[in-house]
């Protein structure tokens, strides 16, 4: 926290397009037209749109995953060049590398940044234990459950101490409890560590509860942004849902989504 | 014990878990193999011993060759070939079929010579290598060596293509280098592949080294089979290949065992109970 720009992120003018052959004949598919956005320190911006209007793209694109094709993307300040430490990424599926264990599935991500000896394992603990995993940390992935999993990939992600983390759909595969109880964790988590929390998901509720400020895109663009005018800490989800400001901003973010056309 | 793990332990008696009433492989096997042997033994001893031969006499002659020394002393002359060009092949071979996956040069460089030297007519360049090493251990070594190699590659080479792109990118979301992420993260994800490979490479290093021994300077248990056919001794001929199909299955069983050690998550991943 050293920097003013620390764990800022900005796209601005960024597009992609990609190369397919289809049936012998290239084609070249926008996936994504000059998104402009910033994202302030601490807050957690939601990126939800429909399967292929580009949200993943922009996600991995900032991770450096991706390059863009045109405009400039940064994180803290500097210029997004590949992936770095400065960014944690939270796969859809967790991604563990089923040979490891839970621990040693965190230990991987802090080992690959440098770290060794004692304080290895100790922090890969301490982040297990931060997402309430202390008792799993000796098994391995197929011992675990989906929820368990992204509990894991989230720990290892935070391990690093990321200024920015960065979630695909990372509880688009659970069950519907276990979505809701980890969603509250997550806000938990950012509340204790105040990290930049960039999320993709399709799903309008998760959009609205874990959002400062919802990015609707649309065919490679961006729709439209939308504050969300609930308070932080959130606070019990549950009953967050029953309230007129969760309904209003739900609303919103579904007449974006859907456009003009299904409003009559 | 953790917490969690107490939970999904049986409570008590009523609870406890229902073991499989399934017969055990190994006794499957047993089976099997003592039909085929009685079978054998049956219409075995119909046959003219000069067409054919059965597994009492096989056993006999087993003795003898056994009481003389002669079955002791050309199985370690074959194995020692055996093992350096299947030895060779495995450390070689891994290794260059991780590089070929891993790179798109090298796979359009070097892939289509090892999808062609796979198919090679092994048995026509004998001669040829003959010239070029003689007639001794080096030329065995390296027949056994080039039958076996190609499997375990090309085997290796497709596991690596197999390997998923996420984790892949998982490795790279953490900024490894290539070739951390080959140690750490291909070489674990294709093991089970690699293993296929070099158990495919067990059966084509034996044929190879038989393979050798004829047309080398005639050694070892290829000596015994050659030699026992010119005297149509044929009983006394199965002796070699019997005793090199039961090392070819242990050898098998070995590199299972091997892989069981290596990669224990692979056997709870595919469900596949062992034993």
């Amino acid at each position: 926290m050293s920097d003013a720009s620390t764990g800022q992120v900005s796209m601005s003018d960024v597009s992609k397009t990609f190369t397919l052959k289809v049936d012998g004949q290239i084609q070249i598919v926008p996936a994504l037209k000059s998104v402009n956005f910033d994202v302030k320190q601490a807050e957690i911006v939601t990126l939800i749109g429909p399967s292929g209007c580009g949200k993943t793209t922009a996600l991995r694109i900032l991770m450096g995953l991706e390059t863009a094709s045109r405009g400039k993307v940064t994180v803290g300040g500097k210029q997004v060049n590949g992936c770095g430490y400065d960014r944690g990424l939270v796969f859809q599926h967790a991604e563990l590398l089923p040979w490891l264990t839970a621990a040693q599935n965190v230990m991987f991500g802090l080992e690959m940044k440098g770290m060794r000896g004692a304080e290895l394992r100790d922090t890969a603990l301490r982040y297990l234990d931060l997402v309430g995993l202390k008792d799993a940390a000796n098994r391995r992935p197929y011992q675990l459950s989906g929820g368990m999993k992204q509990r894991v990939g989230i720990a290892r992600a935070l391990a690093i101490d990321p200024e920015v983390l960065l979630m695909d759909e990372p509880f688009g595969a659970l069950d519907a409890q276990t979505r809701e109880t980890l969603q509250g964790e997550l806000l938990d988590i950012q509340a204790r560590t105040k990290k930049t929390i960039i999320f993709v998901t399709h799903d309008l509720d998760e959009a609205v509860l874990l959002a400062d400020r919802i990015i609707v895109m649309r065919a490679g663009s961006i729709q439209e942004t939308i504050q969300v005018p609930l308070q932080r800490p959130r606070g019990n989800l549950g009953a967050l849902r029953g309230t007129a400001e969760f309904a209003e901003a739900r609303y919103k973010v579904w007449k974006a989504l859907h456009g003009a056309e299904a409003v009559h | 014990m953790s917490k969690i793990e107490t939970i999904s332990a049986p409570t008590g008696n009523d609870d406890a878990p229902k073991l499989k009433r399934e017969m055990p492989k190994w006794a499957i096997t047993t089976m099997s193999v003592s039909v085929v042997i009685l079978a054998w033994e049956f219409f075995g001893r119909d046959v003219n011993p000069i067409f054919g031969s059965y597994p009492t006499a096989i056993s006999v002659a087993f003795w003898k060759l056994l009481v003389s020394g002669q079955l002791l002393a050309a199985l370690t002359q074959s194995l020692k070939a055996f093992v350096v060009g299947y030895g060779l092949s495995v450390l070689i071979g891994v290794p260059l079929g991780l590089l070929i996956g891993r790179s798109r040069f090298l796979e359009a460089a070097i892939g289509v010579f090892i999808t062609g030297a796979y198919a090679m007519p092994l048995v026509a360049l004998v001669p040829l290598l003959v010239l070029w090493m003689g007639l001794g251990f080096a030329v065995k070594a390296c027949v056994v060596f080039l039958m076996a190699v190609f499997p375990i590659v090309i085997n290796t080479w497709l596991g690596v293509r197999a390997v998923p792109k996420t984790l892949i990118e998982v490795g790279k979301s953490f900024v490894a280098s290539d070739f951390t992420i080959l140690r750490r993260i291909v070489l674990p994800a294709t093991i089970p592949y690699i293993m296929a490979g070099i158990k495919l490479a067990v059966g084509r290093g034996v044929v190879a080294m038989v393979i050798a021994e004829f047309f080398t300077a005639i050694s070892g248990l290829g000596a015994i089979i050659i030699n026992a056919a010119n005297a149509f001794d044929t009983a006394r001929m199965f002796v070699p290949v019997i005793v090199l199909m039961v090392l070819a299955t242990m050898l098998n069983s070995f590199v299972g065992w091997i892989e069981r050690k290596v990669a224990p998550w692979q056997v709870e991943l595919s469900g596949r109970d062992e034993g």
